[in-house]
């Protein structure tokens, strides 16, 4: 009863007229200060970060566009030279570019990868869309993926014939990577349901073939790709460095996604295993209808991340001599005139990377926020 | 009474039917499935392995390991051991395997450090800081590795020579011909001090098992600090200053074309450290970051209302839960940065990939220069995985 009478006697004092917040704590300024500084560690953290960022930012400007020479008359790198340290020469990229895109791929032709690569990008995007997440897309994908083998080989309907050794570029960066995944992925489907099979002779191989492969560097599959294989095979059989090279990536990319994929499964619920045998299905009724969709779903976001990082892992075909998309870089500035502008290559490249990785990267996040909107309160 | 809540026929194996031969029978159908597989991989492996002994003896490739006796003639630009190109084959191996082993642990340990922080960084409440920290974490991510190793052994072949080299603080020289710091000229004093150092640490942590088994009978804290200090830093330095306390600081000067004296860092190494570490260290900050994330706040707060102080609520509540989630994909990202050493060759530090490489090439040697590397990598990878594991299983929430 006091409580009330005293609370009542508050609200009617004249001190308690409602104010709005002190200027200080709203606002741009209340903002500021409450994340930038907040404490006197903190302001003297963002101080030096300031001064820092600036410092790089005007630093980079001015080597990157104030000081930088755009064009050069005809491998007339000297005047690159004089500012050597001080400006970019992105000259070199106005004189390679289409070199780095599609390597030594016949000049005139340059418009068929260039489809290519349109192509490609275009079939990653439908794939990324939910909608179009049905049985019909195996099919998008094999006509997709057949169109881009005609437009590079060439051969028929007019379009003159263009050896493998001659592509080059963002083409195979690309080539490498989707058929890499394409393939590897139900390789690992099939793997990582032997790695959780009851039959320990099939668990055992899958066991084997997942540690060995995930023990050893990538480089060593690359390399044994391009001195074994060659051993491997009957006298005057042959393969192309760049199938030998494509092999070696998906029994790599195989391995990794089968623990990604095994993660799905193992992370299902034990009764809907239960559940599918009790309703009388087979093995392969009871994987494909019920398991698969299910654990699959589980582990899209960690599948995306693989992805990205054997979309990384393409490059390093480099060290065997295939001609991707690091690689034309690196040719580019072979070359007399052109030699010592690494930097400007090698920044022009990784921002291609960089769009690709960071589209799948930022995809993977809303895609994980999407799928765990149940789970959020 | 515990026996009498178990139903004591679940604890009877299930009877063993006999082997029915018949397709209904799933045990029956698991060996076919079996017989198959195994039959149609092993045929494969067969066929592979066929080819490649008819195409060795077609080739006159002599197989087997003798090739590692012979003199190898290969120059090593760096090494921890002596080397010389009239050594062995063998030895050249060794000295790869031992710059492989240079890199991964310093990039290990460097990674540690700088991706902890970062993780740390980016969940600061300094909006400054965590977009930073974001910005990095996010851009390195996106960049392949291979990629970033040559830019960076770009920009490093793109700085000044020896005569205008960068001196950022003095005595470190930062040139095209790599990285030089002043060092300490090595006496058998030091030897002494470094031993005196180990052993110290090694009383430090028995006390420190002492000092908790007593508390744990009485209840009574007992400091450890003050033996940590007479043990890891009075002894140590009272050894060295009793054998004269030596200090010479070996200063790098310019000596015509090139830097003498100091310890030397190349561009190559330098390159692929720096690659490594800012690569790993993005991956790690996510790994730290998830780490402390997942520690429920109640926790934290529990751990308050307890009274303990906030060093202590760190130390004994938020980092053991932590460090649970953190170590397992830690784990794998020690194993990523052996085997991304292997990149070295691509900018031509001379690890066991390389080295490897060239004897392969040299020799002709493929399927033993192959194994070699694959056995290496194996065995490096096997035995961080058992340490870790180890560790893991250590530090594990004990369950009932």
């Amino acid at each position: 009863m006091s409580d009330l009478t005293l609370t009542t006697a508050a609200a009617h004092s004249p001190e308690a007229v409602s104010r709005s917040a002190p200027l200080s704590q709203v606002g741009l300024a209340g903002w500021l200060r409450a994340n930038l500084f907040s404490s006197w560690l903190s302001s003297a953290v963002t101080l030096v970060l300031l001064y820092l960022v600036i410092r790089w930012v005007a630093g980079f400007v001015e080597w990157g566009i104030v000081n930088a020479i755009w064009w050069v008359p005809e491998n007339q790198t000297q005047a690159c030279r004089d500012l050597k340290g001080t400006g970019a020469c992105w000259a070199v990229i106005a004189e390679k570019h289409r070199f780095i895109l599609f390597g030594t791929y016949p000049y005139d032709e340059h418009w068929r990868p260039a489809l290519c690569v349109l192509l490609f990008v275009g079939l990653y995007v439908v794939s990324a869309m939910r909608r179009f997440w049905r049985k019909e897309l195996a099919l998008i994908w094999v006509a997709v993926l057949a169109l881009i083998g005609v437009l590079m080989w060439g051969g028929v309907l007019g379009l003159p014939y263009v050896p493998q050794e001659r592509w080059g570029g963002l083409p195979i960066t690309l080539i490498l990577a989707t058929f890499g995944l394409a393939f590897a992925f139900p390789l690992a489907i099939l793997v990582a349901l032997g790695r959780r099979s009851r039959l320990p002779a099939i668990k055992a191989l899958c066991v084997l073939y997942v540690e060995l492969i995930r023990g050893v560097p990538l480089i060593s599959l690359l390399f044994m790709a391009s001195v074994m294989f060659p051993l491997f095979l009957p006298e005057g059989m042959n393969i192309d460095k760049l199938l030998r090279a494509q092999i070696a990536i998906i029994l790599f990319a195989g391995a990794y996604l089968a623990e990604v994929v095994r993660g799905g499964l193992q992370a299902l619920d034990k009764g809907q295993y239960e559940a599918a045998e009790a309703l009388g299905l087979s093995y392969w009724q009871k994987t494909g209808f019920i398991i698969l969709p299910q654990a699959l779903r589980l582990v899209i976001p960690p599948l995306v991340n693989t992805f990205i990082g054997f979309f990384k892992d393409t490059s390093l075909v480099l060290i065997i001599g295939i001609f991707d998309l690091l690689t034309a870089g690196k040719t580019a500035i072979i070359e007399p005139a052109w030699q010592g502008f690494g930097v400007e290559v090698y920044v022009t490249v990784g921002a291609i990377y960089f769009v690709f990785c960071f589209a799948m990267s930022k995809y993977s996040q809303s895609l994980e926020a999407e799928l765990n909107r149940h789970r959020r309160r | 009474m515990s026996e009498a809540t178990i139903d004591p026929r679940s604890l009877r194996a299930p009877p063993r039917r006999p082997l029915r031969l018949s397709w209904s029978d799933e045990r029956v159908r698991g060996i076919f499935w079996q017989i198959l597989v195994v039959g149609i991989v092993g045929s494969i492996v067969w066929w592979l392995w066929s080819n490649t002994v008819h195409n060795l003896e077609v080739r006159r490739i002599a197989t087997g390991f003798g090739f590692l006796n012979r003199e190898a003639g290969l120059p090593i630009a760096e090494s921890v051991i002596d080397y010389s190109p009239a050594d062995t084959y063998l030895r050249a191996l060794v000295v790869g395997l031992l710059n492989t082993l240079k890199v991964s642990v310093v990039g290990i340990i460097l990674a540690t450090i700088l991706g902890t922080l970062m993780g740390i960084a980016r969940l600061s409440r300094n909006w400054l800081l965590s977009k930073l920290a974001g910005i990095y974490i996010e851009a390195i991510r996106d960049l392949p590795l291979l990629l970033q190793l040559l830019l960076w052994y770009a920009i490093l072949q793109g700085l000044p020579g020896p005569r205008q080299a960068l001196n950022p603080a003095p005595g470190v020289f930062l040139s095209n011909r790599g990285l030089k710091l002043p060092w300490i000229e090595w006496q058998a004093a030091h030897g002494w001090a470094l031993l005196a150092l180990i052993l110290g640490i090694i009383g430090t942590l028995a006390w420190r098992r002492v000092a908790i088994a007593r508390r744990m009978q009485d209840g009574q804290p007992r400091r450890v600090w003050p033996v940590a200090l007479g043990l890891i830093v009075a002894l140590p330095l009272a050894v060295w200053y009793a054998l004269g306390a030596p200090w010479v600081v070996d200063w790098p000067a310019l000596r015509g074309f090139n830097f003498r004296g100091g310890a030397n860092m190349s561009p190559e190494y330098f390159a692929l450290l720096l690659g490594l570490v800012l690569y790993t260290a993005g991956f790690i900050a996510e790994i730290v970051r998830a780490g402390i994330l997942a520690v429920p706040h109640g926790q934290w707060e529990a751990a308050q209302a307890l009274g303990l102080r906030p060093k202590m609520v760190l130390k004994l509540i938020v980092l053991p839960q932590a460090l649970r989630v953190i170590i397992p994909p830690m784990t794998s990202q020690y194993l990523n940065i052996t085997k991304n050493s292997s990149l070295a060759v691509a900018i031509g530090y001379q690890d066991i990939v390389s080295i490897a490489n060239t004897t392969l090439n040299q020799t002709g040697q493929a399927i033993e220069g192959i194994a070699i590397i694959m056995l290496v990598y194996l065995t490096i990878s096997l035995s961080i995985s058992l340490f870790m594991n180890w560790y893991n299983a250590r530090i594990a929430l004990v369950e009932r």
